[in-house]
């Protein structure tokens, strides 16, 4: 297939989280979506999270703007209740068969209304609740769902199976349900594939020892997410599910399904586990602080950002108990409650159960006999009995639980597998898709891409970031086709209204039944004809129908009207499709307003119609009110300049240039060193057993030799200017790569005078900037490091191994010590990549010379996702590890030429002393601090050093700052695979910039009125943006700048968020769309009522 | 209605409460349809002026809310409105505006129980208070103008400091 033919369209297979970033990547950089989701919606397992650690943000939050954006997307198509069947053709041109099962909804007519949930008689397991509550069986899975749109499920659906009700179609007010569906096969045409299926949690049903299937008290970690959860269940409180009694203790059981090849046979570490456990157990104590929470574990996996300070708060700040014990089994028991007891318990059960009743009424029959069951073991009490070993005592303690949580593991479903079997994608022995360390998004078959789960155990941040990786390498092989199948939005004339008198257009929704049945939309509507500017009122029975949006233009055109108001349901959901209808008719978008009178009024307040009404009537008038003060906005276009600078040349550095060269993009490296390569230069295998020298020798002639790159090396930032689309940045450099031969530019910079006198100073206009300055090894201050050449830091044993260096097959014994300078009170953070790396240099030694005694001492084994077998590798070779705590660090001493090293053993917990000819120290990896790269960019740090993204979960390649992008170890220590993957998500956000050529401002942004600002600098140092600044002349213009010392908003970089706006001492602020004046307005209006 | 109903501006942030408020609908959980609703970009938007303003027209409670801290859409705005709401209620209360007139909290999107429980709480605890007292604009009749003016009242500086002028 020639480069010319490929197809400028992408399928995402998969609409959870990564899913979701690949698609919204692609979509934004000239690519066609199709998104493929098994389901009704898409949203996947992040939709059913109640919080999100660290930061414990709530899930649905963050996560719905990004919905939305999907679903109004124009250029993705979402294909829902679809599974890709078959693919054929190769990579730049696939025919995807998919089969899409029927809906039996009519998209296009349903309004989500939920009048046919609320009639339809059949029950069903929600699944969206973990089949703790019940749906119908027409549903949407849950309330945000993106496409809000109902689905039948015909399997449980009594019209389907018995032929009968067919309530739902007489419900439906707006004739949407249709019966005769059909279910469709497609053929799609795509240029690339991104596989993003995500994970099933393993099923702790059938095996005995978990207790799980025996007693409603043991739940899977799922579950128990959902009962934590405001809109699950138990509307986020938490009960004894046995009898919904209050609960006092709480266990948490790790690496169910993980870690163990005994019960199941996933011998990998499911990377998360950890971390949700430590997060469930905070969010329950935050609910009752008396509760006992426990979580029994085998290592502490805390190894990402942020992570090891929130276990530390956990255990010192939260109370919250960690058990260092697998524990074997746990079973039920009974205890009778005697009367006197009874009495007191049982009349706070009594209470709890009624309240429980009343919470699970609507949600179903379970529930019902669940209480049933409950009445008749009333004074009957069931606690989890787990035996433990506990090392402090070293003795099997028996302790009793109210409920038990199985932190259940991640598993790749067995449909995932065969279709990747079927279309010949490699799978790893524990069934995951096989990548390699350097391509860590690229499937063994060309053309096909991967992201999350399904490449490897791991968490939300790591599948955004892969999303990003994906798109940027599915869009890569695609670069010839951009844009050429993607739809664009007809450019509008509007017309220009200012001067004219207010014509306002009031719009009242029946929204069917939904507002018409509480609220008197006639009498809304004649009380509307009499506020003043109101020049036309209406009533809709579908505002949001296609005919009613055509008839709203229409009039709009007819009566001049320059001011519209819709009053239906929620400006979040339905404002954009308004403003559009606004836009049709020639009328600037911001001429709009909304009023919420469906999801505020009719279904808040059924049983006060009258109120209701009066309520809408205000809502209303305090809308006109503001109406008549809203001004046309403009959204200012912004070009982006196209040349692109990357700071850092090591791996991330490097990959992130080359996936922006390879689009076409002119690409500008900075390093301040004297040649490319960063700390990779001194490293010898991945955990996937690459040659590391080998891979970055081939990505540095890669990047020397590309057309599109020039390299600066030996060089140094000296200023930088500007924003997003339009930085200037002043370098000094000796040299750059076209030069670079010819040039002595290393031993210039090795003479720090010296250099001076050959640098020069060149200035960089570009776009955008990515960050990838890296991290370094910590240079330990403690077990005698410096003082014997036997001991050596990780990096330096790597240096050895590259060498060949014959030390390593003379040693007879090989010691490892981890955590060194990482995980104490100085360096609290954990480096993430040291005991994977450990465990990986001693089967290296262990290969050298089979017979070498070596030992790895540990506080915490880290080998997170498939790394774990490793692990099992290294002992199963006979390497030995010691756990050691912190309070007992072992002790290095050279005596008689001997190396020796104390340490308590943990079993015997005595002390051991190993003769060592080899010491190897894990030492951290420690950030540059670099803050005048983060002043210059406007960029902050952490206080260990690193860099903040915009959004620990969502945006972790992303700056808060526009047109700033992170990748690498400046952001957090991580292998090389997650370097690439991350390098090629901050490409990809670059991408999504550069490829539009122009931005578009936002119309609600803060204004600055000069003749009033008082210069006093408020507003800069509450904007997170860095939108605002003071005016400075230029001294080349020779004069003063008007308004000299004034603050100015550049509209580029403004959100609107308006915290400026109210901090403003002068009122020389105003937020365009939501002025003091507007909102003013609506306040003095509201109180007619 | 017999009782006393209060009137309650309440402003909420478009990102996490007007969310919550938004899912208090679809999920139909009842609350009293005593609020009146502005929709903001941030909590961090709402400037004191906007509470002083509501009272001086006449609400009877004002009910602010926004993202839970560190929620923020906007990183950090809602840092900004609770250090500013803090003082301005303190300020308030000592001026003689009640305990429970102004409310403020921090609702998440998917805590659409928590948004009717919270609307049910400022209803009541403003109902409980009874009419607002304070910080009332008053309209100007012929009388205050009269007396205002009337120079043979002692208390009148302003009419004092008029007539003075004049006479210099």
């Amino acid at each position: 297939m020639s480069n010319n033919s490929v197809t400028g369209a992408v399928l995402v297979a998969g609409g959870g989280i990564g899913g979701i970033q690949a698609a919204l990547d692609l979509a934004n950089s000239g690519y066609y979506v199709y998104m493929v989701e098994k389901s009704p919606s898409i949203g996947g397992v992040m939709a059913q999270l109640d919080k999100t650690f660290p930061t414990n943000d709530c899930s649905m939050c963050i996560m719905s703007p990004k919905l939305v954006e999907v679903g109004r997307h124009i250029n993705i198509e979402l294909i829902t209740l679809a599974e890709i069947k078959d693919v054929r053709g190769g990579q730049g041109s696939f025919e995807v068969d998919v089969f899409q099962k029927a809906r039996y909804v009519d998209m296009t007519k349903c309004i989500a209304c939920g009048a046919c949930a609320e009639k339809c008689p059949k029950k069903v397991d929600d699944l969206y609740n973990a089949g703790l509550a019940k749906r119908k069986a027409i549903y949407v899975p849950y309330p945000q769902a993106v496409p809000l749109k109902y689905a039948i499920d015909a399997d449980n659906c009594i019209r389907f199976t018995k032929g009968k009700c067919g309530n739902c179609e007489k419900t439906c007010p707006a004739g949407a349900i249709n019966y005769n569906d059909k279910d469709k096969n497609l053929t799609l045409k795509v240029g690339s594939i991104i596989l993003a299926p995500g994970f099933n949690t393993y099923n702790p049903s059938g095996k005995a020892i978990y207790n799980y299937d025996a007693s409603k008290d043991v739940v899977t970690s799922i579950e128990f997410e959902r009962y934590l959860s405001a809109s699950g269940p138990n509307q986020g409180h938490v009960t004894r599910p046995s009898d919904n009694a209050h609960p006092h203790k709480i266990a948490w059981l790790q690496c169910v399904g993980s870690r163990d090849i005994n019960t199941c046979g996933n011998g990998y570490c499911s990377s998360v586990c950890c971390m949700y456990a430590i997060k469930q157990a905070i969010i329950a104590k935050e609910h009752d602080p008396s509760l006992e929470c426990t979580v029994f574990y085998m290592d502490m996996r805390t190894h990402g950002k942020g992570f090891e300070s929130c276990y530390n708060e956990a255990k010192d700040k939260h109370g919250i108990k960690f058990v260092r014990c697998k524990v074997h089994s746990l079973f039920t028991q009974e205890e009778k409650i005697n009367n006197q007891e009874n009495l007191d318990i049982g009349s706070v059960e009594d209470k709890d159960a009624v309240e429980g009743k009343k919470s699970v009424e609507d949600s179903g029959e379970q529930s019902a006999k669940k209480s049933k069951k409950e009445s008749k073991n009333k004074n009957i009490k069931q606690y989890q009995v787990l035996n433990y070993f506990d090392e402090e005592s070293g003795k099997v303690v028996t302790d009793l639980y109210d409920i038990v949580v199985l932190s259940v593991g991640m598993e790749i479903s067995p449909e995932t597998k065969a279709l990747a079997e079927k279309i010949g994608i490699g799978l790893t022995d524990s069934g995951f898709i096989k990548t390699s360390s350097f391509d860590p998004v690229a499937t063994t078959k060309d053309g096909f891409y991967v992201c999350g789960a399904v490449q490897g155990t791991k968490d939300i941040p790591q599948s955004v970031v892969e999303a990003g990786g994906a798109a940027m390498r599915a869009g890569t092989a695609l670069a010839a086709a951009r844009n050429t199948l993607t739809k664009t939005t007809p450019e509008r004339t509007e017309i220009d209204i200012k001067g004219e008198r207010p014509r306002v257009g009031v719009f009242v929704c029946h929204c069917g039944s939904n507002i018409a049945s509480i609220i008197d939309v006639a009498a809304v509507r004649d009380y509307a004809a009499t506020l003043p500017y109101v020049e036309y009122v209406a009533t809709n029975m579908y505002s949001c129908s296609q005919d009613a949006q055509d008839g709203i233009a229409n009039i709009v055109k007819e009566k001049q009207l320059n001011r519209m108001i819709v009053a239906a349901c929620s400006p979040r959901t339905h404002e954009p499709l308004f403003q559009e209808t606004l836009l049709s008719a020639g009328i600037n978008k911001y001429l709009f307003e909304m009023v919420n009178i469906r999801n505020h009024g009719s279904w808040v307040h059924k049983d006060y119609p009258l109120e209701a009404t009066q309520k809408a009537k205000d809502l209303v008038r305090m809308a006109v009110a503001k109406s008549v003060q809203l001004e046309p906005l403009a959204e200012a276009d912004l070009n982006i300049d196209q040349n692109v600078v990357v700071i850092g040349g090591g791996i991330s550095g490097m990959t992130a240039a080359k996936s922006l060269a390879d689009q076409g993009y002119k690409v500008n490296i900075i390093e301040q060193n004297t040649s490319l390569g960063g700390q990779a230069k001194n490293l010898y295998q991945t955990a996937g057993r690459a040659m590391i020298q080998e891979g970055l020798g081939n990505l540095t002639s890669q990047i020397t030799s590309h057309e599109n790159i020039t390299v600066f090396t030996g060089a140094e930032i000296e200023d930088v200017e500007g924003f997003v689309g339009n930085f200037k940045t002043t370098i000094s450099s000796c040299c750059d790569s076209s030069a670079a031969s010819k040039c002595g530019c290393s031993s210039l910079n090795s003479d720090k005078d010296g250099a001076t006198s050959g640098t020069n100073s060149k200035t960089i206009e570009h776009g955008v900037t990515i960050i990838a300055t890296g991290a370094s090894e910590l240079k330990p201050t403690e077990y005698m490091y410096g003082k014997d050449k036997r001991i050596v830091t990780g990096i330096e044993l790597d240096k050895m191994f590259i060498n060949n260096d014959p030390a390593l097959t003379a040693a007879k014994s090989a010691v490892f010590i981890q955590c060194v300078g990482s995980r104490e009170l100085q360096r609290p953070y954990c480096s993430r990549i040291c005991c994977s790396h450990s465990v990986i240099s001693a089967l290296h030694l262990k290969e050298k010379n089979p017979d070498m005694n070596i030992f790895i001492l540990y506080r915490d084994i880290r080998t997170y996702g498939e790394k774990e077998l490793l692990y099992k590798e290294a002992r199963e070779k006979g390497i030995i590890f010691i756990r050691y705590d912190l309070a007992n660090k072992p002790e290095v001493s050279v005596g008689d030429g001997k190396l020796n090293i104390k340490v308590i053993d943990h079993v015997l917990k005595m002390p051991i002393v190993i003769e060592a000819d080899l010491l190897t120290l894990a030492s951290a990896v420690v950030p540059y601090k670099d803050e005048k790269l983060a002043q210059f960019f406007k960029v902050p740090l952490n206080e260990d050093g690193f860099f903040v993204e915009a959004h620990v979960k969502l945006a972790p390649s992303d700056f808060a700052t526009d047109g700033v992008f992170l990748c690498g170890l400046a952001h957090y220590p991580k292998p090389i695979d997650e370097s690439i993957a991350q390098a090629q998500a901050a490409a990809s956000s670059a991408l999504r910039l550069l490829s539009k050529k122009t931005i578009k401002t936002q119309g609600t942004i803060a204004e600055v009125n000069q003749t009033i600002c008082s210069g006093c600098g408020v507003c800069l140092s509450v904007c997170p943006y860095n939108a605002p600044s003071l005016r400075v002349s230029n001294q080349n213009e020779g004069r003063p700048k008007p308004h000299e010392g004034k603050a100015e908003i550049n509209p580029v970089l403004c959100k609107g968020c308006g915290a400026c706006v109210s901090s403003c001492r002068s009122g020389a602020l105003k937020l365009k769309g939501f002025d003091d004046g507007q909102l003013l307005a609506m306040i003095e209006s509201a109180m007619n009522f | 209605m017999s009782e006393f109903e209060p009137k309650i501006i309440t402003i909420l942030c478009n990102w996490c409460t007007y969310g919550a408020a938004d899912l208090a609908g679809v999920s139909r959980f009842q609350y009293p349809p005593n609020i009146r609703v502005i929709r903001v970009p941030c909590s961090g938007r709402v400037s004191p002026k906007m509470i002083l303003s509501a009272f001086h027209n006449g609400a009877d409670g004002i009910w602010i809310s926004g993202c839970h801290p560190g929620d923020c859409h906007y990183i950090t705005g809602n840092y900004y409105a609770r250090r500013k709401f803090m003082l301005l209620k303190n300020f308030l209360e000592y001026n003689g505006i009640e305990q429970g007139r102004i409310h403020f909290s921090w609702i998440s999107s998917a805590e659409g129980v928590k948004f009717a429980e919270v609307a049910r709480d400022v209803v009541e605890s403003v109902r409980k208070l009874g009419p607002a007292k304070y910080f009332i604009k008053k309209e100007l009749d012929d009388n205050d103008l009269c007396s205002c003016l009337n120079k043979s009242n002692p208390d009148n500086n302003l009419a004092k400091n008029i007539l003075e002028e004049q006479a210099a």
